[in-house]
């Protein structure tokens, strides 16, 4: 069994209210900051903890908070990104739901730690049935002094609100969240400057995944080096895995990092092997945002290395051969999948979520989108696949925001990787007709 | 974006008085005063899921222009901001807003019979409200429970793990609770909102 650090209390009963979570340890991170810290103190732990951000782009925790702008005097802002929108991505929803406190108990840390006094939870509009959760714990921790004027009398005082999104995948995208909660359509801004100087209102602000921001706690009262002592290399800490797809045991796991993928996959303590005693065909690691990896490169690298469930082991091979593990949403797919029609799938997503600002974005996702159904749709050439790949090219690199390699990274590696599958459904559309038509070695076998 | 979804239609106007009740207001003034003197604007999204709810599940032009007077602004800002997010519907929904969502994980575990046995179900397509104006269908992108797949949300509510038999009796179970309430509602708003 791994550590747990994140999930450890969720089997207490009555966990999800005040009383039960401060009698079992909680909210001991923001005594032990505020009483015997200063912010700087609670900063270095952070860096030295080496957690990186569990949002996607795995960026390190406590270098973004040095850089946040501390030469004026405007106020500081600090934002909780529960967007979660990432398919194949549900681990937020599942922390809040079990744990609001938990998250409470970093956001007062963390907003301590950087100065701010108001903390916004920006919440994807869907997870309605949330808010009331997360309101009720804020109220809670209010009415015991931990949110409020003069927190335990250190002079610091902090707000936490909640406030929803309303549907719009592109909002979990910092900047185009900052815009959102602005009360804008959430479309991305142009970066330099960043938020940490200029964000919400054209105030300095950090933007941190809900996942980050609950670590913090653990983090504090463990010590930033006892934390780094978990995990691999750079990957330090446990980390929350979504586990969907065709496995038999689909749900939310925390992890130590450095497991390794094969055992996440089938040992019982987690995903529980495929559904139906089935071969494992593909894997998308961390989220439908990075690129797809077939089989022969799940469990072991190129280099014949095992493959681990870590930043740097997912990315080992870069483009080539590896993948990343994003926000840690592992779609798992059996022998009959079919990665045209799931890349089609995917397409549609990014084509449906694109906010339309740039055009390499805007237009090539809908073209992917169109070229995509209609070889899924038998009515493929073979040309097709190639300017498929022409497409991608044209939109990675070339746009505001990330959502445009986004979009572009699952096409491209599965080309790369499924690439026969592709010609098949050009060259035998009768046999694709079926929309379960998935297997296609046995359609191969004529 | 979707070509198929387009919502950019601001045509509804209802021609009638809209404003918060009283109780409403006073939630509506808490929410407004979150946010930093002088940006008000960022209660907008808040405020319309607000609106919204309180004018039968869709906000039509009327609406949308008392909210932007509330927060003083122009109704371009609201408009601009109701036609980008998804939630906000800007024609009339049935009392049940079934989102089936058709993303990944959701897509390989069933997701598409399901969408198949909704529309044989109640008889309609994506996008189409029942005759009796008690279902809207739509299907939606990740709704955040892929574990759980097939997912959907009607209104707020989360339905996991859907095949067959829980899509007949969760529309069973919705239809006699509407029957049921309907029968209990005395004013016309009441029987038709
Ligand atoms: C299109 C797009 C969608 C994103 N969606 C989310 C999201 O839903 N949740 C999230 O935490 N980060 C999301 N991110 C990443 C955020 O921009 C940002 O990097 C993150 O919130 C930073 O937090 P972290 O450093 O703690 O990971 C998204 C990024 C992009 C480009
Ligand atoms: S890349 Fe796409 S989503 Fe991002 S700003 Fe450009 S058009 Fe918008
Ligand atoms: S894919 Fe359906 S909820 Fe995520």
């Amino acid at each position: 069994m791994g550590r747990k650090i994140l999930l450890d209390k969720i089997d207490i009963p009555g966990i999800l209210g005040f009383d039960v979570y401060r009698n079992n340890g909680g909210y001991s991170a923001v005594e032990k900051a505020l009483k015997t810290m200063s912010p700087d103190q609670v900063l270095d732990e952070v860096k030295k903890s080496g957690i990186r951000g569990r949002g996607g782009a795995g960026f390190p925790a406590g270098m973004k908070w040095s850089f946040l702008d501390r030469s004026t005097n405007n106020p500081r802002y600090l934002i909780c990104n529960a967007d979660e929108s990432e398919p194949g991505t549900f681990k937020d929803r599942y922390l809040m739901e079990k744990l609001p406190h938990l998250l409470i108990e970093g956001l007062i840390v963390s907003s301590y730690a950087l100065g701010a006094n108001t903390c916004f939870i920006y919440i994807r509009g869907e997870f309605k049935y949330l808010v009331g959760i997360l309101e009720k714990a804020i109220f809670e921790a209010r009415k015991n002094g931990f949110i409020g004027k003069n927190i335990l009398s250190s002079g610091y005082s902090l707000d936490i609100y909640v406030h929803p999104g309303a549907g719009a995948y592109i909002c979990g995208e910092e900047t185009a969240l900052i815009e959102s909660l602005e009360g804008k359509r959430g479309n991305p801004r142009i970066k330099p400057p960043f938020p940490a100087s200029k964000g919400l209102y054209q105030c300095p602000t950090v933007v941190n995944n809900v996942e980050t921001l609950a670590s913090i706690g653990p983090i504090i009262i463990m010590g930033g080096e006892e934390y780094a002592k978990i995990g691999t290399g750079k990957s330090t800490g446990t980390k929350l895995i979504s586990a969907s797809g065709h496995i038999n045991q689909p749900g939310v796991y925390e992890i130590e990092m450095g497991i390794s993928v094969e055992d996440f996959i089938y040992l019982d303590e987690y995903c529980g092997g495929i559904r139906g005693s089935k071969k494992l065909k593909a894997i998308v690691a961390g989220g439908s945002s990075v690129p797809v990896l077939p089989e022969n490169l799940v469990f072991k690298t190129a280099k014949n290395e095992t493959r681990l469930m870590t930043y740097e082991s997912l990315a080992e091979g870069g483009f080539e051969s590896g993948t990343m593990l994003g926000s840690g949403g592992l779609i798992v797919y059996d022998e009959d999948a079919c990665m045209v029609r799931n890349t089609w799938n995917f397409s549609r997503f990014y084509h449906h979520e694109s906010c339309g600002q740039c055009s390499p974005c805007r237009e090539g996702t809908g073209w992917m989108e169109k070229v995509l159904y209609r070889i899924e749709h038998g009515q493929g050439r073979i040309e097709d696949i190639d300017l498929l790949v022409n497409i991608s090219k044209n939109i990675e690199g070339n746009t505001i925001c990330p959502l445009g390699d986004a979009a572009a990274w699952p096409v491209a590696s599965a080309i790369r990787h499924f690439r026969e599958e592709f010609e098949f459904h050009v060259k035998h559309p009768e046999k694709i007709k079926n929309k379960d038509h998935g297997n296609i070695q046995k359609l191969f076998v004529p | 974006m979707h070509n198929n979804q387009i919502q950019h239609k601001i045509h509804f106007r209802e021609n009638k008085e809209f404003h918060f009740r009283e109780e409403i207001m006073e939630k509506v003034k808490q929410i407004i005063s979150r946010y930093p003197e002088g940006k008000q604007k960022s209660a907008l999204l808040p405020i319309l899921h607000i609106a919204q709810e309180e004018n039968c599940g869709h906000l039509s032009v009327d609406v949308m222009d008392y909210v932007a007077q509330l927060l003083g602004i122009q109704s371009i800002e609201v408009y601009e901001v109701a036609t980008f997010y998804s939630q906000f519907y800007l024609e009339k929904q049935g009392k049940y807003v079934i989102e089936l969502c058709k993303t990944a994980s959701c897509a390989i575990c069933g997701g598409e019979d399901i969408l198949d046995f909704i529309k044989e179900k109640l008889n309609i397509q994506e996008g189409e409200t029942t005759d009796d104006k008690l279902f809207t269908l739509k299907t939606v992108e990740c709704l955040g429970g892929c574990g759980y797949a097939p997912v959907m949300q009607v209104n707020t509510e989360f339905y996991e793990f859907l095949d067959r038999q829980k899509i007949d009796s969760i529309i069973d179970e919705l239809r006699s609770k509407a029957n049921d309430e309907k029968a209990k509602a005395s004013t016309w708003a009441e029987k038709f909102c």
